[in-house]
Order: C-alpha cells, then sequence, then structure tokens
C-alpha cells in the first residue's frame, strides 16, 4: 500500500469534530435525552453475595400509584447452560442473561433481580423496596485464594476442573521450548508472587439509556456504550426483538476504557418499555455502577524468571490467576499472551487461570490483563537486572523481541518498534536527569515495558460528497479519544481540502454498516482504512466525472488539493475542475457522489511501550508520589499528534491510580465498602505531575496511513514502572497493589520483618 | 406534594421554576430548566461534572438544593461563550486537545474560569490544587492544565 508521505493535515493538531458541541455544554450524552411521556426505571439488587433465589414477589410493587411495569428474569430469553455457548464476540450469551438479571441464583451484592419502571424515580424506587425476595442466603467467596480452597462455595455447580466441581472456569497456557531445560542453563532464577487489587475503569459518565418501543415493535435506544451494534445484537439477544426493528443511537461516551464493551441497562429498559407502552430511561448512580458494573479482576501471579550472567533471560515460567466475578470471563488472555512478549525468551510458559467468585463481574478495562501480568513480569525483570548489575533498560534491549521473534502467542513478529522505544527512553533527558534532591523524601527511578495485541476486525464507513461539495463522513464506531478527529485528518488529507470541509459522524445501526466494538485499540486502525478505500472510490469517480466533461481518458486525470487536473500537458490544456464544481454538476454527470465500504480489517500490529517514572516517598506519611513520568510508545503514525499524546498520558494516569490508591475494599459481609468517588480514590489533578510522551513512529506497513492502535499499551508498563520506582526510592519490594499509604508506613516501619525475609 | 416555586438568575437571564424542595440545583438545571452542559458522575460533590458558580462561587451543583438558587445569580457551561464568541478557555481547551471524552469538560471549564477570575497568574501548582475536585479520567490532566496556563497567560497579554 502507498504510505501517503506529503502532508498537510495528517500529524496537524487540529479541532476535532465534536469539540465545539463538548466545551459548550451541548454534547449529547446518555442521560441528557427527554421523550414524550418517557418514565424512570430503577433496579433491585441483591444485598447479598451469594443466595439462592426460591421466590419473587413483585405484586406489591405492582399496586404503588405510578408503577408502569415490572421485570424479572422470567421476561429475558434464557439461555440454558447445558446447551452451550453462545458468543457475540467474546462475550457468551449464557452469561449475559444472567448477569443483567440474577436467574436462580443471585451472585454478587449488587446483582439485578428485577427492575420497575414508574413516572418518577421516587416512585421506581420505593417501588423497588415492596419486591418480595424469599433468598436462601449461601457462603460465598471473593478472594482468589478463598475461591480456591477444597471447601470454597462453588458459583456455578456445573463447572468442573480436574473432575471436580471448581471455581477454575478457564485456563489457557502458551508454550515454547522447555522451560525445565531453559532453567538448567540459567546463572540466576528469581521468582516472586504479585497480587492486585480489583480496580474500576472509572469513566466519570454512569451507565444510562432512554429506550422506546413503539406498539409495532420498533425499537429506539440512546445509550451510552462503546459499540452501538453490540448494544443492538446483545438487547435483541435478550428479548427478543429482531435486529431490524432496533436502532441503537450511540450518544455522546463519557469514558469507556473497556467498560462499556457489554450492555446492564439497555434490556430491562427494552422489556420495561415494551410492558409500559412509554419510552423509559434508566441511569445508574454512582454506587451502582461501582457495585454492579466492571471492574477489571484482582490478581495473583507467580513468575519465575531464569538469566544467564551475560544478561540473557534463558527461561521464564509465568501463572496468572484472575479474578473473573461471577461468571467466566476474565481476561487471562492478555495476562498471559502480553506479559513477556516484548522479550525474545526461548524456553517459556505463561498460564492464565479464570476464576470465579461472588463479586461484579469483570469487565474489559484497557488492555484487560496485560497490565496485570506485565506487573509482574516487569518487577522481576527489574531484580534480575539489578542481580546481574545491569542497566535495566540494557537488560531490557538484550532480551528485546524484534522483527522475526516467534512471540509464545503464536506470531512471528514483522518490523516492531519494541526497542526503539527502550532506545529512546534511554536517550530522553528525563533518563540522565539526576533525581535530584528530594528535602526530606527519598526518590527513586523505575523503568517497565508493555505489550498489547492490538486489533482489526469489522468496520463500516460511508463517505458522501454534499451537494456544495464538502464532505460528511459516517462511521460505526463510538468516539471516546478523538477518533472523529483522526477521520478528519485523513479524510482532508486524500482530498486535499481544508479539514474542516469534513464533517465526522457516528451512525446508529440503522444508518451505517456493521461496525465492531470501540475496543482493542481499534477503531482508528480499522475506521482509517474503510474511510481511506471509500475516499479513493469518490476520487475515483470525480476524475471519471472530470474526464467525461474534458473528454479525456479517466487514467489521464489527476486529482491534487481539492481538484482535478490533467495528469500532464499531453492530456490536455484543461482548468481544473474543483470539488465544489464538479459536485455542482454531479446531477448531470451521473448522480450524487458517494462510496461506502466494508471490511473485516487485518494486519493490526502490536504495540510496544517503554516508560520512565520517578517518585518520592515521603517516609512519614508513607505517602508515594510521582513527580516525573516519561511514557514512550511506538504508535505507528500519530495521525493526530495530540490524542495520541492524550491517550499515552491518559492510561499513565490510570495506572498511577493503580499502582498507588485505587482498590476494591470489601466488608466483612462481602459488599464493597468504598463504592464512591471520595473512598475510591482515583488521581486527582493535584496528584500528578505533567507526563511526558515520546512518540516513536515505526509506520505499520500493512495499514495506509501506518496506524497502529495506541489506547491500551501505555496503561501496561505502569503499575511496574512505580513499583520499581519505589523500590528505587526505599530499597524495599512491594509484591502488592495499590501501595497506598498505609501500606508503605506498614512495609516500612517493619524492618525486622523484612530482613528475615 | 406541593412545589416550590423559585425565581432566580441563570447565565445573566432572569428565570423561574418550580422543583421539589429536596431537588438539587443540578435536578432543576437537568431537569425543569433543560440545561444537561451540567453532569452528574457521583451525586456526591466529589467529581466535580456538575460545576457551576453562584454569585461567582464554584460549587457543585449536586450538593445545592435548587431552592437555594433563589434571588442568586447562577452561571453554568451554558453561558461561558458569549453568544458565538468562545470564552478563551474553551477555544484553548479545543486547540491544546485538553478534553477527550467530554463528560468531565463543562464541570473543568466553569472551575477553571472561576481560578482565572480570582487568580489571573496562577503557578501550575495553583491550577492543580483548584482542579483537584473535577475528576478527569481520559487525559491525565496534562493538557487541561497546560490550556488553563496558556489561556492565563494570553488573557493577561490582552
Amino acid at each position: 500500500m502507498n504510505l501517503v508521505t506529503n502532508n498537510k493535515w495528517i500529524g496537524q493538531r487540529t479541532i476535532r469534530p465534536d469539540g465545539m458541541d463538548k466545551v459548550t455544554g451541548r454534547a449529547q450524552f446518555a442521560a441528557d435525552t427527554t421523550m414524550p411521556g418517557m418514565i424512570w426505571g430503577k433496579v433491585l439488587r441483591s444485598p447479598h453475595p451469594h443466595a439462592r433465589i426460591r421466590s419473587i414477589d413483585t405484586s406489591k410493587a405492582e399496586k404503588l400509584p405510578g408503577v408502569k411495569a415490572v421485570v424479572t428474569s422470567k421476561d429475558i430469553v434464557d439461555f440454558p447452560i447445558e446447551k452451550g455457548a453462545v458468543m457475540l464476540g467474546i462475550q457468551d450469551m449464557r452469561w449475559m442473561c444472567r448477569n443483567v438479571m440474577a436467574r436462580d441464583k443471585a451472585l454478587f451484592p449488587g446483582h439485578p433481580i428485577a427492575a420497575v419502571a414508574a413516572t418518577t424515580e421516587a416512585i421506581a424506587e420505593e417501588a423497588c423496596k415492596l419486591i418480595e425476595v424469599d433468598y436462601e442466603v449461601l457462603p460465598w467467596s471473593i478472594e482468589i485464594d478463598d475461591a480456591l480452597k477444597l471447601d470454597a462455595p462453588i458459583l456455578h455447580e456445573f463447572n468442573k476442573f480436574d473432575g471436580k466441581p471448581s471455581n477454575i472456569v478457564g485456563r489457557l497456557e502458551h508454550k515454547k521450548g522447555d522451560i525445565a531445560e531453559g532453567f538448567k542453563k540459567a546463572d540466576i532464577v528469581i521468582e516472586r508472587t504479585f497480587t492486585t487489587r480489583p480496580v474500576h475503569q472509572g469513566y466519570i459518565e454512569p451507565h444510562a439509556c432512554l429506550i422506546s418501543v413503539a406498539p409495532d415493535g420498533k425499537t429506539t435506544i440512546w445509550s451510552s456504550s462503546q459499540g452501538q451494534f453490540m448494544v443492538r445484537a446483545m438487547t435483541a439477544y435478550l428479548t427478543g426483538i429482531p435486529q431490524s426493528d432496533i436502532r441503537a443511537i450511540p450518544a455522546e461516551i463519557g469514558g469507556g476504557f473497556g467498560g462499556k464493551t457489554i450492555v446492564y441497562l439497555e434490556p430491562l429498559a427494552t422489556l420495561l418499555a415494551k410492558k409500559s407502552g412509554r419510552p423509559v430511561k434508566m441511569v445508574m448512580t454512582r454506587e451502582e455502577v461501582m457495585r454492579a458494573t466492571g471492574p477489571t479482576s484482582g490478581s495473583k501471579s507467580t513468575v519465575k524468571i531464569g538469566a544467564t550472567k551475560d544478561g540473557k533471560i534463558v527461561a521464564a515460567h509465568g501463572t496468572f490467576y484472575l479474578q473473573a466475578g461471577a461468571f467466566p470471563g476474565s481476561p487471562i488472555r492478555g495476562a498471559a499472551g502480553c506479559s513477556f512478549t516484548p522479550y525474545d525468551i526461548p524456553n517459556l510458559l505463561s498460564e492464565g487461570y479464570d476464576v470465579c467468585s461472588n463479586r461484579s463481574k469483570v469487565a474489559a478495562y484497557r488492555a484487560p490483563g496485560a497490565p496485570i501480568g506485565a506487573y509482574a513480569v516487569e518487577c522481576v525483570l527489574d531484580e534480575v537486572a539489578e542481580a546481574l548489575k545491569m542497566d535495566p533498560l540494557d537488560f531490557r534491549l538484550k532480551n528485546a523481541a524484534k522483527e522475526g521473534t516467534k512471540a509464545a502467542h503464536g506470531p512471528v513478529f514483522p518490523r516492531i518498534g519494541y526497542v526503539e522505544t527502550v532506545e529512546a527512553a534511554k536517550a530522553s533527558p528525563h533518563y540522565a536527569a539526576p533525581l535530584g534532591d528530594g528535602n526530606g523524601k527519598l526518590r527513586g527511578r523505575g523503568v517497565a515495558s508493555g505489550f498489547w495485541f492490538n486489533a482489526g476486525g469489522e468496520s463500516s464507513a460511508q463517505v458522501n460528497i454534499t451537494e456544495d461539495g464538502n464532505v460528511v463522513v459516517t462511521t460505526g464506531h463510538p468516539d471516546i479519544g478523538g477518533s472523529r478527529a483522526g477521520i478528519a485528518n485523513i479524510c482532508a488529507e486524500l482530498l486535499g481540502i481544508d479539514y474542516r470541509r469534513v464533517s465526522v459522524i457516528i451512525g446508529d445501526t440503522q444508518t451505517v454498516g456493521f461496525s465492531n466494538l470501540t475496543g482493542g485499540s481499534r477503531v482508528l486502525f480499522a475506521s482509517s482504512m474503510v474511510v481511506t478505500q471509500s475516499t479513493e472510490k469518490i476520487i475515483q469517480t470525480l476524475r471519471e466525472r472530470a474526464a467525461k466533461i474534458w473528454e479525456i481518458d479517466p487514467e489521464a486525470v489527476k486529482w491534487e488539493n481539492g481538484a482535478a487536473h490533467p495528469a500532464s500537458p499531453n492530456a490536455g490544456q484543461f482548468e481544473p475542475l474543483t470539488l465544489e464544481e464538479l459536485a455542482e454538476k454531479a446531477p448531470a454527470m451521473g448522480g450524487p457522489i458517494g462510496a461506502g465500504v466494508q471490511l473485516n480489517t487485518q494486519g493490526a500490529d502490536g504495540g510496544f511501550g517503554t516508560h520512565v517514572c520517578d517518585v518520592e516517598v515521603d517516609v512519614d506519611l508513607g505517602i508515594a508520589r510521582v513527580i516525573r513520568y516519561t511514557a514512550v510508545q511506538d504508535v505507528g503514525r500519530a495521525i493526530h499528534p495530540g490524542y495520541v499524546e492524550g491517550q499515552l498520558q491518559g492510561g499513565v494516569a490510570q495506572g498511577i491510580g493503580w499502582a498507588l490508591n485505587e482498590e476494591y475494599i470489601y466488608t466483612k459481609e462481602g459488599k464493597v465498602d468504598n463504592p464512591g468517588f471520595l473512598d475510591y480514590r482515583m488521581p486527582v489533578c493535584s496528584d500528578l505531575p505533567m507526563i511526558d510522551c515520546i512518540m516513536v513512529e515505526i509506520p505499520n506497513p500493512k495499514h495506509p496511513q501506518g496506524v497502529k492502535g495506541v489506547g491500551e499499551v501505555p496503561l501496561v508498563p505502569v503499575m511496574a514502572a512505580v513499583a520499581n520506582a519505589i523500590y528505587n526510592a526505599l530499597g524495599k519490594r512491594f509484591y502488592a497493589l495499590p501501595m497506598s499509604p498505609p501500606k508503605v508506613l506498614e512495609k516500612l516501619e517493619a524492618p525486622m520483618q523484612e530482613a528475615a525475609e | 406534594m406541593a412545589k416550590v416555586h423559585v425565581t432566580t438568575t441563570i447565565n445573566g437571564e432572569p428565570m423561574e421554576f418550580l422543583c421539589e424542595p429536596s431537588d438539587t440545583m443540578l435536578d432543576a438545571l437537568r431537569g425543569p430548566l433543560g440545561l444537561t452542559g451540567s453532569k452528574e458522575g457521583c451525586a456526591s460533590g466529589d467529581c466535580g461534572a456538575c460545576s457551576i458558580t453562584i454569585d461567582d462561587r464554584l460549587v457543585c451543583s449536586c450538593l445545592m438544593l435548587a431552592v437555594e438558587s433563589e434571588g442568586h445569580e447562577i452561571r453554568t457551561i451554558e453561558g461561558l461563550a458569549q453568544g458565538e464568541r468562545l470564552h478563551p478557555l474553551q477555544q484553548k481547551f479545543l486547540e491544546m486537545a485538553a478534553l477527550q471524552c467530554g463528560i468531565c469538560t463543562s464541570g473543568m471549564l466553569v472551575a477553571s474560569d472561576a481560578l482565572l477570575k480570582k487568580n489571573p497568574d496562577p503557578s501550575e501548582e495553583e491550577v492543580r490544587f483548584w482542579l483537584a475536585g473535577n475528576l478527569c479520567r481520559c487525559t491525565g490532566y496534562d493538557k487541561i492544565v497546560r490550556a488553563v496556563m496558556e489561556t492565563a497567560a494570553e488573557m493577561r497579554a490582552h
């Protein structure tokens, strides 16, 4: 494919198409819309971590004045477990139907039991209290160790592991060489066990939807999600309404980070709307978001790495246990598949275990699983480098995967940019700068790397030339990070016109072709492919139209700077025909100008990053602060550098939160004890320094603009970089997250225990 | 359930509305007043997405009762631009990519405007602590802080 080289718009920091509405408060998010006759839906949720539902009596709730409909699991289409998996993407509808509404058992506090629609939110809430549920309360477990005990309560009795009922609901492994042989060659072997807590994606916008079901069954869904087609398909599955009758309109989405790749409210609101004959709006409270959506897995990982004296890794073994929550599906693929991938390791075994326990079902979170695994691997690498007395970046360079390296999860790498990220980190002003005096506080520096698969998949686009010669691009992916800005740059570049003449919108399910989720760092990669091909078709049409007007061969017409020109003096002397002129002549010259392309895009290359982190630890208060941070990443091609940097900076901020503060804390009754932003402490502005970005651009040869996904890699190395920096500051290693003030103090105040270990 | 009649000023315009005594200002803005630019992220005053000013004082509208606006002057994100002319903060946020999903943007802009009215020359630390009540999960705050400081510098120069 031709890489565009002379750019006017690609690589420019243009104004995003949706920006004006967002700075003026006009952007319509899911909770911002109303419909005539709209009523409100609320969910009754289980107070118990684990309970059999003997019966549900909704009669009192139904009699409450103002109540218009009540639904329970009886109204949701069942996907019987024994009939086997019904997959939609990576989600099994057997679990989805039980996650949106508990069937025989409630599996976590917050698990929906019933839903009510009433004329006001207050009446709907009151009605929920009138629903009588007879629970048989069961023993429960939340932590991985508890769920794996021999006498642990089993969430899904049908599930067997090693022939016995078990909470281990899945396992995968990646293998290369022979680790037993490999470790024999090692001069040094280090093995450590790490734990991380569940953390929430933390999007500021709670889940919300507004749904109308007309008497003829035509359904309109206005909701916040990472995929309107996912919303349509899951709602169709769970309500029995055909997809052709469901128009899912993507509202502006107030953050997702993976957490809005499944549905929670839409099937319930659809059924309530159908039963009541009224449009139904549902908006989660923050507490509901924290109790019943996301988070990512808590984990327990053991990583063993062996290296020779000259710094070559000869063997590695990783075992990653991840908490799935109530239903199977924790991101073991990311943990086991990504963690060792930056390195060329001849003998490797990487195993992932999916463990169910009584907390909310895990949802994807930015490079799902990869940050958890990288935390363990990159911390052990730091110890190995230290034992070998090697600079940690030199150690990584010595073992770096490069073109031709076979990754344990399958691929043989094409040209990749990992080495370049390490070299750029090494050459950065940050890595060369002295740590400086902490004025009584201890300072340290750490580094870490990370990998994420990235993804391609299905995308559709329609590009239309308006009658006045401007451009409207419709794609099918909700834009969370600025993908519309990237698309505008690319389309303007190809057409040779000002980017402000390109309007980019996100179509709904009935106006644009199927497009898979916004996830996997796939959106700009995939959508720019279909937009490029659509635009190329349009340029071909424009050349043909000009050729017809000039009465020459279309091959003798070139498209440049927004106009058709004779390709060479031999073609004849003609004044250029601009896009506006050709649009004006369109009706007489063959009709409207537009093109659509639908592809299952291929060729998404994985992404690599290397981070450098400085911390300062107040040893009296136990507070660790990140005081300087540099994120280096191979971004392929930065179509809009401002939003690429934004991805890096945002990912780093989430990782710093995960490393230093964020965690789910449970009461002894098994309920989340910090279901709000005050006690679930995400980084605020005063917690963070500026986050420096170094964008290494190794264009993806399989993409017309060289794009690689960039959104997820930036979270992968962060916790290890912070942990390694804290070790460098304190001389003590932490093997558990978060490294929050009480835990840092505990460590600092236990010198004897440390020495004894 | 008798509703309360409230007379107030919103973005410079006299306004009347009816509300429940227990309604928050955010409920009133997003409900009867139709000003959905203020967002509800938490309803507990922790995220700042609903930031407004009352008589130039920055508050979370989710922590204020709607009836408390009686006789006072309320300003929201919808009143930041002067007609077609964006406030310099709005323009700078656009130019410097200081927003991603946009859910926190209204609150960030209202809070930043309140800061620059009080302190036209804030240090980075002052910006960071002033905005510590406004959560953003997308940007890592870097570009927001830079946009606020650059706007302040430009506004001082004019």
